[in-house]
């Protein structure tokens, strides 16, 4: 960071902190004070009962026993099932979309239209993606009647009644959803590699697998690392798809019902001793991912970090 | 031997786009048959699949449009005014902060800006149940102020136009308009906001989208009829008793919920698609 001022021997410094100011009285107010209050709340013994509210009343860590006591591991296994299988094949088809898009020895015609296409879904309400979804994989929807038609099967296939069913359909979602994204990160951490170390190595001769899996995977590790880590943060929070395709019930037999959905469930019955330990258990998962975040951004030289769907790394070195 | 080689390369050209072409329509299908089924009437829909279009289209949108228990008019401007408001806070306060952090020298500049890009990625629901409480003892549940007041604080937008600013704003025209006589706010007004407008507009549209498409936190704080944003009733539409529902509606719902966004997009999509990285690549 290299700011300059007061050269003059005028002190500008106040003006750094009120132009900060706006920014940080936000977070305070929207996000500190509600997080303090989250992990207060979580030592707490209070919730609903029928028309009466229980508590306050210091529990201790009773809430995280009984927490860990219910399903809440069941949804956390959920939630990472329905992340990786959504993660596995957006990172495989993206490297292997990022490796076309930039070999210049492969022409691939209307390329600005393929990224225009696979970075929509990106920009589509999950919700109204997954209600669409809903509709079309209901059992007399579409899918069954274009599948039945078409011969392929004599009876509806209950999608939303079998644990794969359902589950892949979140995965699917998922990986639309992002995969393009990652394939713009990747495309833009694999153009920012210096020509030179390609065209030695095609100079030795080097296969393309060889470049691949030599110079470009090995150069790009570092937004590698990001994109993965932001990826999980974006997986715990997995919410809209799995809410709206179920209901909120998570069927068949709870087994697409993430984190968020649990909570969101205690937070509609009023149950805060719930609600707040599961958000505090969250947030310690989410802050030892944010410092891996923090270290994948300034890590590497090779100048290229985003976030996921909206930033880039700073300090752009020339 | 050459000649082979090369027949190699047309066979994976092809199989390349193949591949390609294969995405493409998984993309793209599902919003085709949306579309397709926003033309026809339920007894249609019911009847089967169809690649063509029908002819209800206008009768859909009006039976939308009209349904007194799905509030569609107040949703889609319940739903704009929020991306707007928090477009505008975002982008502004993002680069007042990106701005404060680069040009001037303080004793916290450092720490704050650790501090901002260790929250950088921090989601929001963790600490949703201290939020609604705050809403309830504000006397703000029930308005739409909660949905986009916090976007004065949006890391990830900062984080955007920080970089930017380092990579295209030169100290030296600070300095001259300083000489000038411009006051502080001034030169962030009219000299540096004109020279982040790209930073903006781009990230403008991405947190326009991003409240757009929110459905967690809006659906804990909302839960007035009139007051309720798009991602909301389609979320009820979905808890209602699903078989009673015309499907036609249902999809014209949808429709009328994601296609505003697809048209832009496809308007700004060269725009939108090199914002994505914008200023991460060296040219």
């Amino acid at each position: 960071m290299k700011g300059r001022s007061g050269n003059k021997g005028v002190s500008y410094a106040k003006w750094g902190y009120i132009f900060i100011a706006p920014f940080f009285i936000a977070f305070f107010i929207f996000q500190l004070i509600p997080l303090v209050s989250t992990i207060y709340y979580s030592f707490f013994e209070y919730y609903r009962s029928g028309l009466k509210i229980i508590g306050p009343n210091p529990v201790g860590f009773d809430n995280y026993k009984a927490l860990f006591d219910s399903d809440f591991l069941k949804y956390m296994g959920n939630t990472l099932i329905l992340w990786i299988s959504g993660f596995i094949p957006q990172i495989f088809v993206s490297l292997l979309l990022a490796a076309w898009f930039t070999d210049l020895r492969l022409r691939i015609r209307g390329k600005q239209f393929f990224k225009v296409v696979i970075y929509m879904p990106n920009l589509i309400m999950a919700s109204a993606f997954a209600m669409l979804f809903f509709a079309l994989f209901s059992d007399n929807g579409p899918v069954n009647g274009f599948l039945m038609s078409a011969g392929i099967i004599d009876k509806p296939f209950r999608f939303l009644s079998s644990v794969v069913g359902a589950r892949g359909l979140v995965a699917l979602m998922n990986f639309l959803m992002w995969f393009g994204n990652t394939t713009i990160l990747l495309m833009a951490a694999v153009m920012g590699i210096n020509p030179a170390l390609f065209e030695a190595a095609e100079l030795d001769g080097c296969s393309h697998l060889q470049m691949f899996f030599k110079i470009t995977l090995p150069m790009i590790r570092p937004i590698l690392v990001y994109v993965l880590i932001t990826s999980m943060i974006g997986g715990l929070q997995m919410f809209d798809v799995p809410q709206i395709l179920t209901n909120g019930n998570g069927n068949p037999n709870r087994t697409v019902t993430t984190i968020i959905m649990y909570l969101n469930n205690h937070l509609y019955s009023k149950n805060y001793c719930m609600a707040s330990s599961v958000s505090v258990i969250l947030f310690l998962i989410c802050a030892v991912l944010c410092i891996g975040v923090y270290f994948s951004l300034n890590s590497g030289d090779d100048g290229m970090g985003g976030k996921k769907r909206k930033k880039k790394k700073g300090g752009v070195s020339v | 031997m050459r000649e082979t080689k090369e027949k190699r390369g047309v066979a994976f050209t092809i199989f390349v786009h193949m591949v390609l072409i294969f995405l493409a329509f998984l993309c793209l299908f599902f919003f085709y048959i949306l579309i397709i089924n926003s033309t026809r009437d339920h007894y249609q829909i019911q009847k089967g699949f169809s690649f063509l279009p029908g002819t209800h289209f206008m009768e859909n949108l009006h039976n939308v449009l009209n349904d007194a228990n799905i509030p569609v008019v107040s949703g889609i401007k319940n739903s704009l005014l929020v991306s707007v408001g928090a477009a505008v806070l975002a982008t502004y306060f993002s680069a007042l902060t990106a701005y404060g952090l680069y040009a001037y020298d303080f004793k916290l500049k450092k720490p704050a800006f650790i501090f901002i890009m260790l929250i950088l990625s921090m989601p929001t629901q963790v600490s949703a149940l201290g939020f609604v409480r705050l809403v309830e003892k504000m006397n703000m549940m029930n308005t739409l102020w909660p949905l986009f007041l916090p976007s004065i604080a949006a890391p990830a937008v900062f984080y955007f136009m920080y970089s930017y600013i380092q990579a295209s704003l030169p100290m030296e025209l600070v300095e001259a308009a300083r000489m000038d006589g411009c006051s502080e706010f001034g030169t962030f007004n009219r000299i540096v906001l004109p020279i982040m407008k790209p930073a903006i507009a781009v990230q403008a549209i991405f947190t326009f989208v991003q409240t757009w498409n929110t459905y967690f936190i809006p659906a804990l704080i909302i839960s007035d009829n009139s007051k309720k944003t798009l991602p909301i009733l389609i979320a009820s539409l979905r808890s209602a008793d699903f078989l009673k529902f015309d499907m036609g509606k249902v999809y014209m719902l949808i429709t009328v919920a994601i296609v505003p966004i697809i048209i832009v997009y496809l308007l700004l999509s060269r725009f939108i698609v090199a914002g994505v990285t914008l200023g991460g690549v060296k040219e």
